[in-house]
């Protein structure tokens, strides 16, 4: 009996396991909003924070985008070479790139780089009871240190977003000029023919959310982390896992809502 | 008589089955210094961190001034605790600022409204290399991040930090864990000191007997949960209490031993 009911038993548990985390997420997101409204508001942590987002993340997600923006240029000309359509490459490169690489790789590379130092930082606070001692020195610590980083996270993400998107068409149009053998100003006109504000936009949109997700699962994970070295590690890594997982999940979601009509 | 600054009736806190508050009633009277001694796991941090609202008790009253923490509105209990500063046991200065910073943090945090306009940064750093002077450390020591000090000196800081708001009520955990015994005896000193100056009313939690006698003028202890023994600091070793002198004389027989070996 049990040889069959465990199994079952095991999965209810870890359903509600999942949707007590996702209500104490959306719980700590609320209250951290709720913050937003009420003063004080920490500017000083905010500026930090968003350097810490917005410029120094500024060159691996050039990197990634310009690198991106290389590849799909090449694959499309090998892949659509042979039916005589090269000249919708420029169209193709820039679709890609702001509707879903830039938004998409800039989210994770800031996730991997940022919801990782934010959760390593803020669970090290919780371990070494600096979480408690902003308490005691009457200072609301989500106040104080997630507040201003939701808020540096959802405005410097679409910030990163439209360099990648630059980036990633500069990457595809080096390719294609350098190494495929186009006419710069063919390109580029074929480029601003097939760019669209909407999908700039909606990339943005996408951006803004993005970063705030990551901010918020860094924060939630380091918040809540729990014993020592090891707990900070756990921390670290579920909060740039979960970031992942969410931000290719609501990429889903968004582009549905956006383009699907 | 008056009433005391901080008067706890029946505080009881159980983390799943365990028990680790069972009904405490302790009274602090203005102005004193009262040592709570007990084990490892006796529940002492459970009790400082119940008055400073880092944990919500099950059960019980916490009144600082005549008045209960646990039912006052939201912004009524800041204001109470605003006038607790604390030392934890690992200092827990924040190791992203600079020691001046974590001294005019405090500062400024702990500031109150009526007392004129919030001091600016530079101000509060100023003010914070003469509190780093007031515990014995140097100025310069301001420009140094916490990771760059010893324990005994990030004890010190942290002992600035916590008096820079000029708090009417200071606690102490474990103060001297971790220090040799010289330096012990310099953070004691500069605790009493400190609370002289102030006329701060002051809770401590240790198992090291010299710090306590050195701290305390009123002592207690935290027995699994319960407070077994209350009364004045200096009669801690010759308190006539099984379980006290046992543990302030460090032997291994006795009505603790024999618990726990059940």
């Amino acid at each position: 009996m049990n040889a069959v009911l465990d199994p079952i038993a095991a999965l209810g548990r870890a359903f509600l396991g999942l949707v007590k985390e996702a209500g104490a997420l959306a719980l700590f997101a609320l209250e951290a909003l709720s913050h937003l409204v009420r003063p004080p508001f920490y500017w000083r942590v905010f500026l930090s924070s968003l350097v810490e987002i917005g410029f120094f993340s500024l060159p691996v997600v050039a990197l990634t985008a310009l690198f991106a923006g290389g590849v799909i240029a090449l694959q499309s000309y090998v892949g659509f070479g042979q039916y005589h359509v090269q000249s919708a490459i420029a169209g193709i490169v820039v679709l890609s790139v702001t509707r879903e690489l830039g938004p998409v790789l800039a989210g994770l590379m800031v996730a991997g780089r940022v919801g990782a130092a934010m959760s390593a930082q803020i669970g090290t606070m919780r371990v070494t009871d600096q979480i408690d001692a902003l308490t005691t020195l009457s200072t609301n610590p989500m106040k104080y240190l997630v507040t201003p980083r939701l808020l540096a996270g959802a405005l410097a993400l679409p910030f990163l977003v439209l360099v990648a998107d630059i980036l990633g068409v500069f990457g595809g149009f080096t390719v294609s000029v350098a190494k495929l053998g186009f006419s710069p100003s063919g390109y580029i006109n074929a480029t601003l023919s097939s760019l669209k504000t909407i999908d700039v936009t909606v990339g943005l949109v996408k951006a803004a959310v993005f970063g705030f997700l990551i901010a918020l699962l860094g924060c939630y994970h380091g918040y809540n982390s729990r014993g020592g070295a090891e707990g900070v590690g756990a921390a670290t890594t579920a909060a740039v896992v979960a970031a992942s997982i969410l931000l290719l999940t609501f990429d889903y979601l968004l582009t549905d809502l956006f383009f699907s009509q | 008589m008056s009433t005391p600054k901080i008067r706890i009736r029946g505080l009881s806190k159980a983390f799943g089955s365990k028990v680790v508050l069972d009904g405490i009633d302790l009274d602090v009277e203005t102005g004193t210094s009262m040592v709570i001694i007990g084990g490892s796991g006796s529940g002492k941090s459970v009790l400082l961190r119940c008055i400073l609202g880092l944990i919500q008790p099950d059960a019980g009253t916490i009144e600082i001034d005549g008045e209960n923490v646990l039912t006052a509105s939201r912004t009524r209990q800041e204001e109470l605790r605003r006038q607790i500063g604390m030392l934890f046991q690992n200092a827990a200065l924040f190791d992203s600022m600079s020691v001046a910073d974590n001294i005019a943090f405090g500062l400024r945090a702990k500031h109150l409204p009526t007392a004129g306009p919030k001091p600016s940064m530079a101000k509060a750093r100023e003010l914070a290399g003469n509190i780093l002077q007031q515990v014995g450390l140097d100025a310069s020591v301001g420009l140094l991040s916490p990771s760059e000090l010893s324990g005994g000196m990030q004890k010190r800081v942290g002992l600035a930090r916590a008096i820079a708001g000029q708090p009417n009520i200071l606690f102490f955990d474990e103060p001297t864990t971790g220090l040799d015994p010289i330096m012990g005896a310099v953070i004691d000193g500069l605790i009493v000191d400190c609370v002289q100056k102030l006329g701060s009313t002051a809770i401590a939690i240790t198992h090291d007997m010299a710090s306590a006698q050195r701290i305390g003028n009123r002592a207690a202890m935290l027995y699994h949960g319960q407070l077994v023994w209350q009364g004045l600091a200096s009669e801690l070793m010759n308190s006539g209490n099984a379980m006290v002198d046992q543990f302030t004389h460090g032997r291994r027989e006795g009505p603790i031993g024999m618990e726990l070996r059940k």
